[in-house]
């Protein structure tokens, strides 16, 4: 379990890092966390000319607030984004998805650019950018451009990335104060990839009507899956207990899941609809407190 | 366990182990001081399940950088024999393959390089090339006659057959009034030792002989092998065991082969070679228990006293039947019954060779395997009669009047109450209360269960065992040799000053020998712990030692601290006898006290152990005539019941029989199938218990093992002998999340035949927890006509057996 030989750069900046990037021709890869691209080189499985390690680049590391948004530096640490009062305050998603990322030990060394630009399905934060509706920022030597999450996941560990391009930044527009959210993981062991994930999202109104909502699955697919027709339910019937078990049943049937040694996919199916409810059920009854806290419509400010 | 213990056996002494460990400072095989010219081999391994090598070329390996040559199956097949195994089979094993290569994972070639880096390199440029055979990984597949067969020598794939019958089991099922018929599989999984293995060997021309360090535990009965595989005397061949070993579990036994192979290297190489197993060749390829298909019949009247059973099994050895295989049948022959009084049996055991990897003893040897199966079926009963599964269990225990009991098989079991044991898990477990919370949950379609589980817990396996694979008929010719025994030594020296050392041959792999030496010497001694070192560091060189040296089964803490203390008790009456010359008293005037000879009545001189020390050391001519100068002694002690096999199959296959009782609790989640532990309690009769901590901690990683067996830890592979779960993303391994809280408690029987009246506890809850927790989930998915056949429990396997259920219309 040694890495087969690769050169070794560290640049200071990203323009360098693209340079580089550029003169190995897609030889190179991107060292960010290194939590996943470190086993592939040692079984082997991932054998670059190069690795363009991005941990000295210290411009990638930011987490800043502006206008709606949060801004994500792609080498921000996992754990920094745990533990980030922005994050908490804004995308509080987020936050409650990366305490289901790995243990501390991977949370301290693991960033948000290196697990999107990953992709693995199983994971954590492919879903919550989908769910948020977050975009990303990839640069190249052609300038700039910026993907949302469907324009960035083309399949398993597959995204539209070229060779020469760098995830650089993500993009996420802060949740609504009146959302109700919820991130349920379901997996055999604590810290393991999810066997089948489901974040919640669900924007209220008094009276139980639901005014939008977000589902999306990890696991259950070679990508993130948005569960629009299981969604138009809750936003068409409201956050009733039968609209939430329509919804699950639906966001069962909206999956076509992979079978493996952990999981048959009927099972990834049926953990589809299990955790659709309950990531719908703590999500409204998030919102429902937060509706006991807040005051009515017509007194509330601005 | 409250009171505060007379001496220093029987209180939580902190391990002197732990200071070393703690702050990096322990001696692992990795951290061995360099030595000049060290190169570092890597392994070629078979990508192909099963295949027959057509040829190599490592003419590419050899030109590249820092290469100083490659040894092949060639080298191998022309330079080694290959090792004996347990069965008359004509299985040709080498340190690796020659021929035919028969898992993946095995085995082809070793590099020797400058770095590991540079080995690894070339490893991926060494070519063999193979020609693809059909592959079998099933047992019931592997013998249907058009199976592909893996050894043509065999001309079959059953590696050994044997049927043993004690009793009358026939007559017993004719009269029985309940017969219960099942088939359960029990899984493939290993252990995972924070360490892998590691070998440095060196071969010296001068004195033709080799130098093996390593982090091999024993048995050291290995050690003879290995030198006949390199064809070298045995006082040439020199084992080497690293001060510290980061666990085992059993499976660090089974490196052998690796130690001829780097043997081997080093020679061809002419340099010291050095060879870490990483954690894919550990999993690919290191050792494992295997995976059983088992049938079982049970004879019982109608008030739940059984009759009899019948067990027939089917073991997976893997590619090869690499010994002490085929233990994984027959090494708990002597508790066969467990601890019911049962007297008709009848075992059935095929062991069959697949294209999966090799096994070997993993915690617990086959006894995991054996009492699933058994409780599983006594529940199955007791089920069937409507009885309590904890009343059904009181109806058939061996009674403490019974003890010490002989087993139908020939298991001498050396002490116990096991009914008391029982009740003490019944009462700590709080079952009566967990029966009513059952019902309500029950009431409110929740899937509550209760589980029950019982084992004798063997230790210090008898070598004679292994005979039980061979024929009686074959055993029974004159030039057979019968083999039994149970041994092991120590050696005590009182330096000048006073202070004591205690030397053993052990391989300790974490267990606290250290600690626990120092504790009964103390005692025997009258000294404290501090006052006294302990090597335990194995050399077959220089230390004194058997061919079942080691440690393994549990032995320590039965047949080493016997050692010990025999070896404490020796000194301590040359003690006795010096100052009784010096005194010019009879001896038995005397007696040794708090560290001195003392008069035993009235006042007079005494001489403390340092007094006597220094005369014995500095003035040899003051000792009595026929007394050897110095102060030290060795002690080797044996076990009188290890007698080899009997012509009716009997045999006392462990020295000493602990006991042990558990209850669990658990909940089904309907939804999910995840299985959450509400409570577990498991009570241990292992005899004298000399370090309470360490003994607890031996029943947490064993419970957490056998949870792993039950839930998580599976060597899985595809049809085509393929590993499917290679690394740890895949072979899931308990973690401390996933740790229940464990009520423990103790019932002391101390065994008759240790002179501490201890036994072994190494393995224990290993081989109870997959049994209990099938048990527990059974009982709650009996509202559902769901009874658990097999392991482990994963969720997507626990689902579908639910949703079958529910489709077939039973009530959730």
């Amino acid at each position: 379990m040694k890495p087969a030989r690769f050169a070794y750069h560290a640049p200071a900046s990203v323009d360098e890092a693209i340079a580089l990037l550029a003169r190995y021709g897609g030889e190179a890869k991107l060292l960010a966390g290194g939590q996943s691209l470190v086993p592939l080189l040692n079984f082997r499985l991932s054998r670059p000319a190069a690795l363009v390690d991005l941990n000295r680049v210290p411009a990638l590391a930011y987490i800043r607030e502006d206008d709606g948004h949060v801004r994500l530096g792609a080498m921000t640490r996992q754990r920094a984004i745990e533990f980030s009062p922005v994050i908490r305050r804004r995308l509080p998603l987020l936050a409650e998805a990366t305490t289901l990322v790995g243990h501390l030990p991977i949370r301290s060394r693991g960033t948000i650019g290196g697990s999107l630009a990953h992709a693995d399905p199983a994971a954590e934060y492919p879903t919550a950018l989908t769910a948020l509706g977050g975009q990303v920022v990839v640069r190249g030597p052609r300038g700039e451009r910026t993907l949302a999450a469907g324009e960035l996941f083309q399949g398993y560990l597959t995204t539209t990335l070229v060779a020469d391009e760098m995830l650089v930044e993500i993009r996420l527009p802060a949740m609504p104060d009146e959302a109700g959210f919820a991130f349920e993981e379901f997996s055999r062991r604590h810290g393991d990839f999810a066997i089948v994930g489901i974040a919640a999202i669900v924007v209220g109104h008094r009276g139980g009507r639901c005014a939008s909502a977000r589902l999306v699955t990890a696991g259950a697919g070679p990508m993130p899956v948005r569960l629009r027709a299981a969604e138009e339910i809750l936003e068409r019937e409201g956050l009733s207990d039968a609209a939430v078990e329509a919804a699950a049943r639906r966001a069962a049937e909206l999956v076509d899941p992979p079978s493996d040694i952990h999981a048959s996919a009927d099972y990834r199916r049926n953990l589809t609809r299990v955790l659709t409810a309950r990531a719908l059920r703590r999500a409204i009854t998030r919102l429902n407190l937060l509706d006991t806290l807040s005051p009515a419509p017509g007194e509330r400010a601005g | 366990m409250s009171e505060e213990p007379p001496g220093w056996i029987g209180r939580r002494v902190a391990r002197v182990e732990d200071a070393r460990l703690l702050t990096g400072r322990g001696r692992f095989i990795d951290d061995h001081p360099p030595l000049g010219d060290i190169h570092a081999a890597a392994i070629v391994r078979s990508p192909h399940a099963h295949a027959r090598i057509t040829g190599y070329d490592v003419s590419a390996a050899l030109r590249m950088e820092g290469v100083v040559g490659v040894i092949t199956g060639a080298d191998v097949a022309r330079s080694t024999r290959p090792f004996p195994v347990g069965v008359t089979a004509p299985v040709h094993y080498h340190c690796a393959a020659t021929d035919k290569v028969r898992f993946v994972g095995e085995p082809v070639a070793v590099v020797v390089a400058r770095s590991r880096y540079l080995a690894e390199d070339a490893a991926d440029a060494v070519r063999v090339d193979y020609e693809p055979l059909p592959a079998v990984v099933d047992v019931e597949r592997a013998l249907e006659p058009d199976a592909p067969i893996l050894h043509e020598a065999v001309g079959t794939n059953l590696a050994g057959h044997r049927r043993l019958v004690y009793g009358d089991p026939d007559r017993a099922f004719a009269e029985a009034d309940v017969v219960i018929r099942e088939r359960f599989r029990f899984p493939k999984y290993g252990s995972t030792p924070i360490e892998t293995y590691g070998v440095i060997a060196r071969w010296d021309d001068v004195e033709e002989a080799y130098t093996v360090w390593s982090n091999f535990m024993g048995p050291f009965i290995m050690h003879g092998l290995v030198a006949r595989v390199l064809g070298v005397p045995e006082n040439r061949l020199r084992f080497i065991v690293s001060t510290d070993i980061g666990g085992s579990f059993g499976i660090k036994s089974a490196m052998y082969p690796y130690l001829a192979l780097i043997a081997l290297a080093a020679r061809q190489t002419g340099v010291p070679v050095k060879w870490i197993e990483d954690r894919r060749e550990h999993l690919l390829a290191s050792s494992s228990g295997t995976d059983r298909v088992a049938h079982r019949e049970l004879a019982a009247t109608k008030d739940g006293t059984v009759l009899a059973m019948r067990y027939r099994w089917l073991d997976n050895v893997g590619g090869y039947i690499r010994s002490p295989e085929p233990g994984c049948s027959f090494r708990p022959v002597g508790n066969f019954v467990g601890p019911y009084r049962f007297q008709h049996l009848e075992v059935d055991a095929s062991v069959v060779m697949t294209n999966k990897s090799l096994t070997g003893p993993n915690r617990g040897y086959a006894c995991g395997h054996l009492y699933f199966e058994t409780e599983r079926m006594m529940d199955l009963l007791a089920q069937r009669l409507g009885l309590d599964p904890v009343e059904l269990r009181r109806r058939n225990l061996i009674e403490p009047p019974q003890m010490p009991y002989r087993s139908p098989t020939g298991g001498l079991y050396d002490s116990g109450d096991y009914p008391a044991v029982l009740e003490r898990a019944v009462e700590i477990a709080r079952y009566a209360e967990l029966r009513r919370e059952q019902a309500a949950a029950r009431t409110a379609g929740r899937l509550f269960g209760i589980g029950v589980a019982l084992a004798v817990d063997p230790s210090v396996s008898n070598m004679g065992y292994v005979a039980i694979a061979l024929d009686p008929q074959l055993r029974a010719k004159p030039e057979y040799l019968p083999k039994s025994g149970a041994v092991e030594a120590a050696t005590i020296k009182v330096d000048p000053q006073g202070r004591v050392t205690a030397i053993l041959g052990t391989a300790p792999q974490g267990q606290g020998h250290q600690t626990v030496v120092a504790q009964i010497v103390a005692d025997e001694l009258g000294l404290a712990p501090a006052d006294v070192t302990v090597v335990d560091e194995m050399d077959t060189l220089t230390r004194v030692w058997s061919i079942s040296s080691g440690t393994y089964s549990s032995r320590f803490g039965s047949v080493g601290t016997s050692a010990v203390a025999l070896t404490a008790r020796k000194l301590k009456a040359k003690l006795l006898d010096y100052a009784a010359h010096l005194m010019e008293v009879p001896v038995d005037q005397l007696e040794f006290r708090a560290g001195a000879v003392r008069p035993k009545h009235g006042k007079g001189a005494s001489y403390s152990i340092k007094d006597l020390a220094g005369r014995a050391h500095w003035n040899t001519t003051s000792l009595p005539e026929g007394m050897e100068p110095g102060l030290q002694a060795t002690g080797v002690f044996g076990f009188a019941e290890a007698q080899p096999v009997d012509e009716h199959d009997r045999v006392n296959s462990s020295n000493t029989y602990g006991f042990i009782a558990e209850v669990m609790a658990v909940e089904v989640d309907p939804e999910t199938a995840a299985i959450t532990i509400l409570r577990y309690a498991t009570v241990h009769d292992a005899g004298t218990i000399i370090n309470p901590m360490i003994a607890e901690g031996q029943i947490y990683g064993g419970a957490l093992h056998g949870l792993g067996g039950a839930l998580f830890e599976e060597l899985q592979y595809d049809e085509g002998g393929q590993l499917l779960t290679g690394t740890f993303m895949d072979y899931l391994v308990p973690t401390a999340s996933e740790a229940p809280v464990i009520d423990i408690a103790h019932v002391v029987s101390p065994s008759p035949l240790t002179p501490l009246g201890s036994k072994g506890l190494g393995e224990s809850s290993s081989m109870t927890v997959p049994a209990v927790i099938a048990n527990a989930v059974s009982d709650a998915l009996a509202p559902l006509g769901i009874g658990i056949t097999e392991l482990p429990m994963s969720p997507t396997r626990l689902w579908a057996l639910i949703e079958g259920a529910r489709r077939a219309g039973r009530p959730a």
